[in-house]
C-alpha cells in the first residue's frame, strides 16, 4: 500500500491563532458590560462602528495586496484591534472618530508596515493617540459614570449623539460630560490642591474614579482568565503594574499630598485594561521571558511618569507606543542561555 | 531516590500508550521474506558476505566492512539469498539502495548460540568486540554502534552508566513492554555494560507512569543485590528520552554544545540495547530480533511485537489486523519525530521502535501557516532554549549567519516548537533546510578552499618558474656577455 509522505512533527497543533484573538475578545466582554453599565451602551455602538469598519478596511487591503480574505479576517486579529480601540473611546465620541481611528490601525499601523505579525506598533494604540492628538476635545469628552449622572440618556439620544451629534434638547455639553478621574487629578493638582481634598470631589471613588474602578476590576477578572488560559505572557502585565505600583509607592511615601496613592493608579484609567489586554499584544511586545519582564516594567514607569510630568492624564497608549520601540533590542540583548552553552 | 532536575521547556503529549502498553507481545515469526538495507547511515556502506542462492541461517554474518562505524548484519531466519537489489529504505528521503533480499525456507535454521561468556572475567575490549560481532546498535532509534560509544577514549572520565527507558514519545510502548518482559535481560545487559566501562554508577531511567516496569525492573534488580545499579522515575514529558535532556533531569549535568554525554561522564544507552548486549554476552545470540510497538488507529490491533530484524512492514500490518478504513499515515518512530514511509514494504531495521499508522485525526493534515504573531510559545515549548521565532525569521529569510548566530545547529528537531504554534508555520522543516543550506554551504567552502590553494600553488609554481627562467636568461646572458667581453678582451690583446 502507497501512502502519501511528509516531514515530523506529524503531530496536530494544539493551538490557533484564530483561537488565541476568540479568547482575547471573550475576555473582554465583563469590561465591556461594566462599561455599558456605569457609561451607557454607546460602547456598543463604538465597538460595532470599529469592527464593521476595521472588517471592510482589511477586506479592501487584502484584496489589494492579493491576500486571501476570509482566512485572514477569520483570525479574528482585525476585530480584537477594533474592539480595543472602541473601548478606549470616549463613549459617546461621534461616528466619525471611531471610523477614522479604525481605519488609521488597520490601513496605516497595521498593513502598511505588511500586515499582521510585521507591524511594530500596536495598531489599536496608534490609532488612538493618532485621535487624541488630533482631536482633543471628542477624545476627552466623557460622560459621568451613572453613580453621578445628572442627565439620563435614552437608546436614542445616545445613538443621535454619536452620529448626528446632536444633544438632547435643553441638555448643555457641561451636563453630559464630567472630567475623569486623572484628568481632575491633574488640573486640581495642577491649581494647587492637595490629593486627599481632591479626592474628596464626586469623580472620586473607592480606589480611585466612581464606576471606574469597577471597570478596571472587571478587565483584571478578564485578564487574569487570559493568563489562566495561557494566552497571555505573565511577566508583561507583572512587569507593567510592578513598574507602575513601585513608582507611585515611592511618590505616595514621598509626598502622599501630592501624589496618589500606588492604588489609585493602579486602578484608574486604563492601567489594568493596558496590563492585561494592549501590552500583551504579542506582535509588538517583547518575546523572550526576561525581555517581557523589563517591557512590562518600562510600560508602568513609562504610565507614572507621563501621568505626573506628561501633557496628558493618562498614558497606557502613549507608554506602550514608546515601549514598541524598544521591544526587539530588548529581544536581542534578553536571548536566553541555550542548552549546553556558557552563560 | 535520586534528586530530579529538569529542563527548560518540554510538552506534555498526549500518550495514547494505553492501546498498546499493556498487551502481551506478540511474536511476529518469521515472514516469507527478510530484506536488509546494506547502507547502515550516510557514508556507512556494508557489503553482502554472501553471494545469490547462497543458503544462510539464522545467527549468520550476511553483511559486513570494515568501516569504523559499521556493524554486520546477521540473517534472521534460514532460506536463500533471493535477491541482492535495490529496495526502498526507511529513510526520510525515501530513497532506494542496495538490500539483501532472503527468501525464507520456513524451517528457522540457526547456527548454534556461541560459547556464552561469564563477563566479569572479560576484558572491556574483549566484550566491545562481542557486541561488535552480535550487530548490535542502539536500539532507541539512533542506530549508532554500541561497542563504539562504549570507548569513549582515554580523555574523557566516564563514571556513570545511563539506561535510557524513558518512552517520551506518544504511542511507542516497546522498551515498556521489554522492561515488564524481560527485567532480568535489562538488569544483566545494564550491569555487563557498567563492566564494559568500568564505571562503578548505573541508573536506568523509566517513566513516572510506568509503575509495572518499575516494579518488574525492582524486584529483578533485588535479586541480583547490586547496589551500584538504581533505577530513577522521572517525570513524563516530551522529550526528556532526548539523551541530553534525560542526562540533565537524572543527573542536573549539561552535555556541552557540540559535545557528547562522555563530556560529563556519562554513556548512555536506550533499556533495549542493555537486552540485545546480554543476550550476545551471556548467550551467545546475535541481534536478529527486537520488540516494535505497532499502533494507531489505523490498524485493527495495537501490540507490541517481537520482530525479527527485516521483515517488511507488510506483514506486521497483516498480523496487527490489517489497516483500519481510516489509515492516512504510515510513520516509522512517533508522532513527533518519526517519519512518514511511501509504502510498506519497507522492512523494519533495527533501530525501528514503532510503526505508526495514523488516521486522519491523528495526525497534522496539509498546514495553513499564518505570519508568526510573535506569541513566544515556541519558545516556551523548546528544550534547548533556543528562540525558535527568530530562527525562523532568519531562516525564512536566508540569514544563514544569523541561523549560526541564534545556536540552529542546538536545535534537536523535536517538534515541540511547531505543535505549539498557534500560526502553525511548519517550523522545522524551515530549520531542516537552513541547517542543511549552512552544510553545503560549508563544504563549498571546503572546496573552494582547496581550489584556491591548488590555484595558488600553481600560480606560485608558475611564478617560481617564471622567476627561475628569467634568472637562467639572465645568468646565460650575463655568461654570454662575459663571454663577448673575454673575447673582445682577447681580440684587443690580440
Ligand atoms: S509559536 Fe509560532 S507564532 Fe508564536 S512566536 Fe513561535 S513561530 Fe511565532
Ligand atoms: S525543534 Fe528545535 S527549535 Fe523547535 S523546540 Fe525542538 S529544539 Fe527547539
Amino acid at each position: 500500500m502507497k501512502f502519501s509522505t511528509v516531514l515530523s512533527p506529524h503531530l496536530q497543533p494544539v493551538n490557533s491563532v484564530d483561537r488565541v484573538m476568540l479568547k482575547v475578545l471573550l475576555a473582554l466582554i465583563p469590561g465591556i458590560a461594566a462599561m455599558a453599565w456605569f457609561f451607557g451602551i454607546g460602547i456598543w455602538i463604538n465597538i460595532a462602528i470599529a469592527t464593521v469598519t476595521a472588517a471592510l478596511a482589511e477586506a479592501f487591503i487584502l484584496k489589494l495586496r492579493g491576500r486571501p480574505v476570509i482566512a485572514t479576517l477569520k483570525d479574528l486579529s482585525a476585530m480584537v484591534t477594533a474592539v480595543l480601540l472602541a473601548i478606549s473611546l470616549p463613549v459617546i465620541a461621534p461616528w466619525w472618530i471611531t471610523v477614522v481611528g479604525s481605519l488609521f490601525a488597520i490601513v496605516i499601523a497595521k498593513h502598511l508596515y505588511g500586515g499582521l505579525g510585521y507591524n511594530p506598533f500596536n495598531p489599536a494604540m496608534a490609532g488612538y493617540v493618532l485621535l487624541l492628538v488630533s482631536f482633543p476635545l471628542p477624545m476627552t469628552a466623557w460622560p459621568p459614570p451613572v453613580e453621578i449622572a445628572t442627565v439620563h440618556l435614552s437608546m436614542a439620544d445616545v445613538a443621535r449623539l454619536i452620529f448626528l451629534e446632536q444633544r438632547p434638547d435643553a441638555i448643555s455639553f457641561d451636563a453630559l460630560t464630567r472630567a475623569t478621574p486623572l484628568d481632575s487629578l491633574k488640573t486640581q493638582l495642577g491649581l494647587n490642591q492637595t490629593v486627599s481634598a481632591i479626592r474628596d470631589g464626586e469623580v472620586f471613588g473607592l480606589f480611585s474614579g466612581k464606576g471606574w474602578e469597577w471597570v478596571a476590576l472587571a478587565y483584571l477578572v478578564g485578564g487574569l482568565w487570559l493568563l489562566w488560559q495561557k494566552v497571555i505572557a505573565w511577566q508583561i502585565p507583572a512587569g507593567l503594574l510592578l513598574g507602575l505600583g513601585l513608582l507611585a509607592s515611592l511618590g505616595f511615601s514621598i509626598d502622599s499630598e501630592h501624589y496618589a496613592s500606588p492604588l489609585f493608579h493602579l486602578s484608574a484609567g486604563a492601567t489594568l485594561l493596558g496590563a492585561f489586554f494592549i501590552a500583551t499584544d504579542p506582535v509588538t511586545a517583547a518575546a523572550t521571558a526576561c525581555g517581557r519582564i523589563i517591557y512590562g516594567l518600562l510600560i508602568g514607569a513609562l504610565i507614572y511618569l507621563i501621568r505626573i510630568w506628561g501633557g496628558y492624564p493618562d498614558a497606557v497608549a502613549f507608554s506602550v507606543l514608546l515601549a514598541n520601540l524598544c521591544a526587539p533590542a530588548l529581544d536581542y540583548v534578553t536571548r536566553p542561555r541555550v542548552f549546553g552553552h556558557r552563560a | 531516590m535520586l534528586k530530579s532536575w529538569s529542563f527548560h521547556g518540554g510538552l506534555r503529549l498526549p500518550g495514547h500508550k494505553h492501546l498498546s502498553a499493556q498487551a502481551p507481545i506478540i511474536d511476529a515469526g518469521v515472514p516469507s521474506q527478510l530484506i536488509y538495507p546494506l547502507q547502515l547511515r550516510p557514508g556507512v556502506h556494508l557489503h553482502a558476505t554472501v553471494n545469490l542462492s547462497d543458503r544462510v541461517v539464522r545467527g549468520q554474518i550476511i553483511a559486513d566492512a570494515e568501516h569504523a562505524l559499521a556493524t554486520p548484519i546477521h540473517a534472521a531466519s534460514s532460506g536463500t539469498v533471493h535477491a541482492i537489489e535495490n529496495r526502498l529504505i526507511p529513510h526520510p528521503s525515501g530513497l532506494a539502495d542496495e538490500c539483501i533480499i532472503i527468501a525464507t525456507d520456513g524451517l528457522d535454521e540457526a547456527l548454534p548460540a556461541a560459547h556464552p561468556v561469564d563477563f566479569r572475567h572479560e576484558q572491556p575490549g574483549v566484550i566491545r568486540h562481542l557486541i561488535r560481532q552480535a550487530g548490535i546498535v542502539g536500539l532507541g532509534g539512533a542506530a549508532f554502534p554500541t561497542a563504539i560509544k562504549l570507548n569513549p577514549g582515554p580523555k574523557r572520565q566516564v563514571d556513570t552508566l545511563l539506561l535510557n527507558g524513558a518512552e517520551c514519545e506518544p504511542y511507542i510502548t516497546c522498551d515498556n513492554s521489554l522492561m515488564q518482559a524481560e527485567p532480568n535481560a535489562v538488569i544483566e545487559g545494564a550491569l555487563i555494560l557498567m563492566h564494559a566501562l568500568q564505571v562503578e554508577r548505573g541508573i536506568i531511567a523509566i517513566e513516572e507512569p510506568m509503575t509495572e516496569a518499575f516494579a518488574r525492573l525492582s524486584e529483578a534488580l533485588e535479586q541480583h543485590r547490586n547496589l551500584r545499579l538504581s533505577i530513577v522515575r522521572i517525570p513524563a514529558l516530551y522529550p526528556t528520552g532526548g539523551e541530553k535532556q534525560l542526562i540533565k533531569v537524572v543527573t542536573g549535568k549539561e552535555t556541552p554544545s557540540g559535545g557528547i554525554p562522555a563530556d560529563v561522564g556519562i554513556i548512555c544507552q536506550n533499556v533495549g540495547t542493555a537486552a540485545a548486549v546480554y543476550q550476545a554476552v551471556s548467550r551467545g545470540l546475535p541481534l536478529t530480533e527486537r520488540i516494535i510497538t505497532v499502533t494507531g488507529q489505523g490498524v485493527n490491533k495495537q501490540q507490541n511485537m517481537r520482530v525479527r530484524i527485516g521483515t517488511p512492514i507488510s506483514e506486521l500490518i497483516g498480523q496487527a489486523g490489517g489497516y483500519s478504513h481510516d489509515v492516512k499515515r504510515l510513520i516509522m518512530g512517533g508522532p513527533m519525530m518519526g517519519f512518514a514511509l511511501p509504502e510498506d514494504d519497507i522492512p523494519v531495521v533495527k533501530a525501528t521502535n514503532c510503526i505508526l499508522a495514523a488516521s486522519d485525526n491523528e495526525i497534522v493534515g496539509a498546514k495553513e501557516a499564518r505570519p508568526c504573531i510573535r506569541c513566544g510559545d515556541c519558545a516556551k515549548a523548546c528544550p534547548v532554549n533556543l528562540l525558535p521565532q527568530q530562527l525562523y525569521w532568519h531562516s525564512r529569510a536566508d540569514n544563514l549567519d544569523k541561523c549560526k548566530e541564534f545556536s540552529l545547529f542546538d536545535c534537536i528537531e523535536c517538534g515541540c516548537c511547531e505543535v505549539v504554534c498557534p500560526s502553525h508555520i511548519p517550523l522545522v522543516q524551515y530549520y531542516r533546510a537552513a541547517k542543511s543550506k549552512i552544510l553545503v554551504k560549508a563544504k563549498e567552502s571546503e572546496k573552494s578552499a582547496i581550489a584556491k590553494r591548488r590555484h595558488d600553488a600553481h600560480l606560485d609554481r608558475k611564478a617560481r618558474e617564471q622567476a627561475e627562467k628569467a634568472e637562467r636568461a639572465r645568468q646565460k646572458k650575463a655568461a654570454l656577455a662575459k663571454v663577448k667581453a673575454a673575447n673582445a678582451a682577447q681580440e684587443r690583446t690580440e
